[in-house]
């Protein structure tokens, strides 16, 4: 798929399979196109070229039909902040054809996803901001979807909201619910992503399971060297000659595929390589 | 069973169902969040919607109306008791219309929330637009109760009234919807109110008849959608019927369809890019 925005290339040449019932984490930095691809996929933005084919409905033509199958919890915060968390989540019933029979029991059922009962009568502005996403969340599984798009869904939080984030995914996972997240914090697609795709610049320049991404793109090991700016210079210098792929880490030089370098390495500390790792040797970017 | 075992989708198939254009359950859906919106603020909008045409049936009504005792055969009070319905409709309507559906998709990207579920542009403008037009046909009535104690006789005619205003409204509606759309800020409504919705409301024939404008004026007041809007509660109202009223009616429809249409249009270019 291709999406310009004027002399902007937002999403170039994307090309992606998702398969049915996994974790796909979409890793990128801010600007790599993550959210306009999202929004391609609720026909909330058209390709310019391209076809897109979400559960088996093509769109835009059917993209009705797909968003029914669908949850989405975006980025940012679009919650009716004047309506309480039950009447929000009693207004979604509807708008994703919850017979109205069974609307009371999935309003229960999404408070309790994001245990939100306590609060199901506060009006959403009194709501924290932990609790809002969770009801974001809540929000997009109030139908039991097929598949849920999660964009940038811990973007901002403190960490304990995070964690509590991050279980809710877990839960979805574990349930065999297809999660599409996008994240621009490799932790969260290291955590949480069986198959993470690392886009850049539109495009996506690799994709596997995090363990395969390291492997490939960082190798087992990464030699973290320490020392003043000139010796570090030094250090990148030969790494350049040498062919050493390598990327500055902080106070240090990080030798990547640093088993390969037996008898040749410097003297510098050794750890298990990351996906942190592969992401700044793909990319070249770093990012949090 | 954990909530989360309870959410395990099913496998992927296609819903043999076709999705029809404006589908009741996504125009339902949007018009519900509407009412429970209303529920909470209805205090407040009501007595915007009712006391401002008010005023103007007061101020006018006992003002001139110590000057001016007819308007042909019709009492002064009747006359503008009548036309202030248009003025009640279109404050109702067209100013919902751009700021709520502003505020909404700029401020609060309520659209985007709505538009990420099974919900398609025409189905939230029409939404909106419905939901206003009730509204608008409701508080239109407004003048005409408030006309019932300065000596306005109820009659049958003023039965059909809120239709007239829920058609009216509908137009006004969607115009308010089509600004809102192509309005770069909010401080744009600005315009739109002194330049275009004030003498609007002032060349309807809503205090005076339109045959007394400048020839020039009275060529113009008769494109004005708010003009048939009081021709037509008026005569309904009094209970002075002739063919014209089928003409009023004809633009009245023909104005809200042609407003709708470019409002789905230019929101649907504002909202998918």
């Amino acid at each position: 798929m291709v999406k310009r925005f004027g002399q902007i290339t937002a999403v170039d040449g994307l090309d992606l399979v998702v398969p049915h019932g996994v974790c796909f984490g979409l890793l990128g930095p801010n600007g790599a196109g993550k959210s306009t691809t999202m929004r391609m996929l609720t026909a909330q933005t058209l390709a310019d070229e391209g076809t897109l084919e979400v559960l088996g409905y093509s769109l835009p033509r059917e993209s009705k039909q797909a968003r029914m199958a669908m949850g989405v919890v975006p980025q940012l915060d679009n919650l009716d902040v004047e309506l309480t968390t039950r009447q929000i989540l009693d207004v979604f019933a509807h708008l994703y054809r919850v017979p109205r029979a069974e609307r009371p029991d999935a309003v229960e059922r999404a408070l309790d996803i994001a245990n939100l009962r306590p609060r199901a009568d506060t009006i959403v502005r009194d709501l924290s901001g932990g609790m809002r996403r969770r009801l974001l969340v809540a929000r997009g599984l109030i139908h039991r979807p097929q598949m849920v798009l999660l964009d940038e869904p811990t973007v901002g939080l403190d960490p304990q909201v995070r964690q509590e984030l991050w279980s809710l995914i877990d839960g979805l996972r574990a349930a065999g619910v297809t999660v599409l997240m996008s994240t621009h914090y490799i932790e969260e697609a290291e955590r949480l992503a069986d198959t993470v795709a690392v886009m850049s610049a539109g495009k996506i320049i690799a994709q596997g399971t995090p363990s395969q991404l390291v492997s490939s793109h960082a190798g087992s090991e990464v030699l973290e060297v320490y020392g003043p700016p000139a010796e570090l210079a030094q250090l990148e210098a030969l790494a350049t000659e040498r062919g050493w792929p390598y990327r500055r880490s902080g106070p240090a030089v990080a030798l990547l595929e640093a088993e390969r370098l037996n008898g040749e390495a410097p003297e510098g500390v050794r750890r298990p390589a990351n996906l942190e790792d592969a992401f700044v040797a793909l990319t070249g970017q770093e990012i949090e | 069973m954990t909530a989360f075992e309870q959410t395990v989708a099913e496998p992927t198939r296609r819903d043999p169902r076709r999705v029809r254009r404006l589908e009741p359950a996504a125009l339902g859906g949007v018009m519900m969040r509407d009412v429970v919106l209303f529920r909470r603020y209805w205090k407040a909008t009501t007595f915007s919607s009712i006391v401002q045409p008010t005023i103007y049936l007061l101020a006018f009504g006992l003002g001139f109306g110590s000057l001016v005792k007819t308007v042909g055969h019709v009492k002064y009070a009747e006359f503008v008791a009548t036309g202030v319905v248009a003025t009640a409709v279109l404050f109702s309507s067209a100013f919902p219309g751009m700021f709520n559906t502003f505020i909404r998709w700029k401020f609060q990207r309520t659209y985007d929330a709505l538009l990420a579920a099974p919900v398609d542009v025409e189905e939230l403008v029409t939404a909106e637009i419905i939901w206003i037009s009730v509204r608008a046909g409701v508080y239109g009535m407004a003048p005409l109760v408030v006309g019932f104690f300065f000596g306005l006789k109820p009659t049958a005619g003023m039965l059909l009234v809120p239709f007239i205003g829920f058609v009216t409204g509908f137009g006004f509606a969607a115009f308010g919807v089509l600004i809102a759309a192509v309005a770069k800020t909010i401080d744009n409504f600005n315009y739109i109110t002194s330049a275009v919705l004030t003498p609007m409301f002032l060349v309807a024939g809503t205090f005076f008849p339109i045959s007394s404008l400048p020839p020039v004026l009275h060529t113009i007041a008769k494109f004005n959608p708010l003009y048939h809007c009081v021709a037509l509660v008026r005569d309904v109202s009094l209970a002075i019927y002739d063919s014209a009223d089928l003409v009023h009616a004809a633009v009245l429809v023909g104005f809200g369809v042609a407003m709708w249409r470019l409002a789905v249009w230019r929101m649907q270019a504002g909202l998918i890019d």
